[in-house]
């Protein structure tokens, strides 16, 4: 069977690719335009993209480890 | 009783009722027409009171209608008009029926000018969103029906209380903007925040809408939390605490969300994640923030019925709803795909799509306050909700490995309703002043400005590397995550199992000591009969006297 265009190796290539550029490409325009900052923190450069990235591992990393507490098997009620 | 209108809520609960008689291809025309006649009489109302029923001693006015009222009115009819569409062919007349009644509720309580009619219909919507959950006819959703009701019927107690001692203390029943120094307010306030699904009984959501069928968990989603948020506007605004109880609400979700593997569960914490951004907004209470949370509502109600739509087909389609069980759906059911993506892009706030509009009008407001934490963590819950939400749920349902199931998409009238309400997110997300026309205060705030579309878009894309990069750690498990609902569920069975072992323990003690002084004694007919008549009588005694006790404990 044909392969979906989302599953073939050379398509996930692009697709890296193409991700990669539109990353660039929000956080270099900034050079270009005016971004009103409302604090003061918002006027170090590529601010919202860090931001942004940070808070996700945080939460992420929060998650894992809140899960060895709170994990169980999901017929754990069932018993 | 004077009512010169068409009570929309009304009408709805009537014509609920009637669903049960009506069969086949009537029964669809009929669930179609009910929620357009709602949606007409509302706007064909002027703005004021109407309706009023004398009860009691008091003057109850069931319709008190303000450009808020008609704005939550505006998107329930078009939400049970929807999500009637949806299922219409499928579901059972009892769903149908529960869940029109349920809505009609919902409706009423949005109308309602005073408190006794508001409490009314808050229990008529606990009752019949009960039955929307027992509809699924299987013995998990029988289980989580009953916890369900008995959160509810507590917060209706908490609430009744609340109102009884308000209506003593001030002698009127109007239901107006209230201040937080009395204990009648704060138990008004507990009864409310109860079913938006505060903490610390945040665990009903999560529990017992999952387990409604694939189309009653739209309907769920769409009324109880939103409700509570619409009356939380109206009596609370601008109490600070709801800031904390919203910033709380918005991480529990995205962490719960993050830990859990059943997709319809996790767009269940996800509910409680974006009421939380409603009540963070009501908390800060500008006319911006009020707005905000007004416009949030409406397009959370829209997307998030859109997101359990794809997620109610896919379930509908495979019978499977784990992300362990599925993957690549994309290849088979492209249109529940796309429309599963737009409601997540919309959930997330993505530009163009109506999350993005509403929003931000809740963290502009954080911003015109100058509270830069509220502000940092808004922004921070921003990214977590398109890391749970926006790219989660997509991901590990469409894409992903590919799971061998190869499902088609849902029958043509499941397709109509999802194209139609992603044409509604997109559709408001170009054009924000369809809806910013009609919300509660004049909208001064232009949302597409090149710095706000440049800067939210950072933050999702960057949140998007971060979910890729860290996707080894997100890896599903087959588990549950425990929450509130453990000391309910889990402790307090091992407790009475602990209780009543006690007691039957206690119960052949006796009996063994009954016994002995029967064989000690000579044995006597006569004896042996009154020592039977004082062994039951003991038992009586002793019952009684442990009773007692815990009435003395308590």
């Amino acid at each position: 069977m044909k392969q979906n265009w989302f599953y073939r190796k050379s398509s996930i290539k692009k697709l890296y690719i193409s991700a990669l550029i539109i990353l660039g490409v929000v956080i270099f325009v900034e050079y270009f335009i005016v971004l009103h900052p409302h604090f003061n923190i918002e006027k170090i450069f590529g601010f919202h993209a860090v931001f942004g990235f940070l808070s996700c591992v945080g939460l992420i990393i929060f998650a894992k480890l809140l899960g060895f507490l709170v994990k169980r098997k999901d017929d754990y009620y069932d018993m | 009783m004077t009512c010169s209108l068409f009570h929309p809520g009304l009408l709805l609960i009537f014509s609920g009722l009637l669903i049960p008689f009506i069969h086949g291809f009537k029964r669809t025309l009929f669930i179609l027409i009910i929620p357009c006649l709602s949606l007409l009489s509302v706007w064909s109302m002027p703005f004021g009171s109407d309706c009023s029923i004398q009860y009691l001693d008091y003057e109850l006015i069931l319709i008190n209608l303000d450009s808020l009222s008609r704005l939550f009115i505006t998107v329930f009819a078009i939400t049970v008009f929807t999500a009637g569409l949806f299922c219409c062919k499928q579901a059972s007349s009892t769903e149908l029926s529960a869940a029109y009644v349920y809505a009609g509720g919902a409706m009423s309580v949005v109308l309602a000018g005073d408190l006794i009619s508001l409490f009314i219909f808050w229990e008529l919507m606990a009752l019949a969103s009960t039955l929307v959950i027992w509809s699924a006819q299987n013995e998990k959703s029988y289980k989580a029906g009953m916890r369900y009701i008995s959160i509810h019927l507590l917060g209706g107690v908490i609430l009744m209380c609340g109102i009884a001692s308000y209506v003593y203390e001030t002698n009127s029943i109007a239901f107006t903007h209230m201040q937080l120094n009395s204990i009648s307010t704060w138990l008004i306030l507990c009864g409310f925040l109860l079913n938006a699904g505060a903490p610390p009984l945040t665990a009903w959501l999560a529990d017992a809408y999952p387990e409604a069928s694939y189309s009653g968990m739209v309907f769920l989603s769409a009324f109880t939390t939103k409700t509570a948020v619409y009356v939380l506007l109206r009596g609370f605004p601008g109490t600070e605490l709801l800031i904390y109880i919203g910033l709380f609400m918005i991480f529990y979700g995205i962490i719960y969300a993050l830990l859990e593997n059943d997709i319809r569960r996790i767009l269940a914490y996800s509910i409680i994640n974006q009421v939380g951004f409603m009540i963070c907004g009501i908390g800060i209470g500008t006319e911006m923030a009020l707005n905000g949370t007004a416009a949030h509502a409406f397009t959370h109600i829209i997307y998030k019925a859109l997101l359990l739509m794809s997620a109610g087909s896919v379930l509908y389609m495979t019978g499977k709803r784990k992300c362990t069980e599925l993957g690549g759906l994309v290849k088979s059911m492209p249109l529940t795909a796309i429309c599963g993506i737009v409601g997540a892009l919309a959930i997330s706030s993505f530009p163009l799509t109506s999350g993005f509009i509403s929003k931000s009008m809740i963290t502009q407001a954080s911003i015109d306050e100058h509270v830069l934490w509220v502000w940092l963590l808004l922004q921070a819950a921003s990214a977590g909700v398109f890391l749970h939400a926006g790219i989660k749920f997509p991901w590990f349902v469409f894409f992903q490995k590919d799971s061998g199931l190869r499902p088609t998409d849902p029958p043509i009238n499941m397709k109509i309703s999802m194209v139609f309400f992603a044409v509604i997110c997109i559709l408001i997300g170009i054009f924000p002043n369809i809806l910013y026309n009609i919300l509660p205060y004049n909208v001064n705030y232009q949302p597409y400005t090149v710095a706000h579309t440049i800067t939210q878009l950072q933050l999702l894309l960057f949140s998007g590397l971060a979910f890729f990069i860290m996707l080894p750690l997100m890896k599903r498990t087959l588990t549950i995550s425990l929450d509130f609902d453990w000391f309910y569920r889990h402790l307090a069975p091992i407790l009475t199992q602990i209780v009543v072992n006690f007691l039957l323990n206690a119960q052949q003690l006796v009996n063994r000591f009954l016994i002995s002084l029967k064989s000690s004694l000579s044995f006597d007919d006569k004896l042996d009969y009154q020592l039977s008549i004082g062994k039951s009588v003991g038992l009586i005694i002793f019952f009684f006297s442990i009773l007692l006790l815990c009435f003395v404990v308590l």
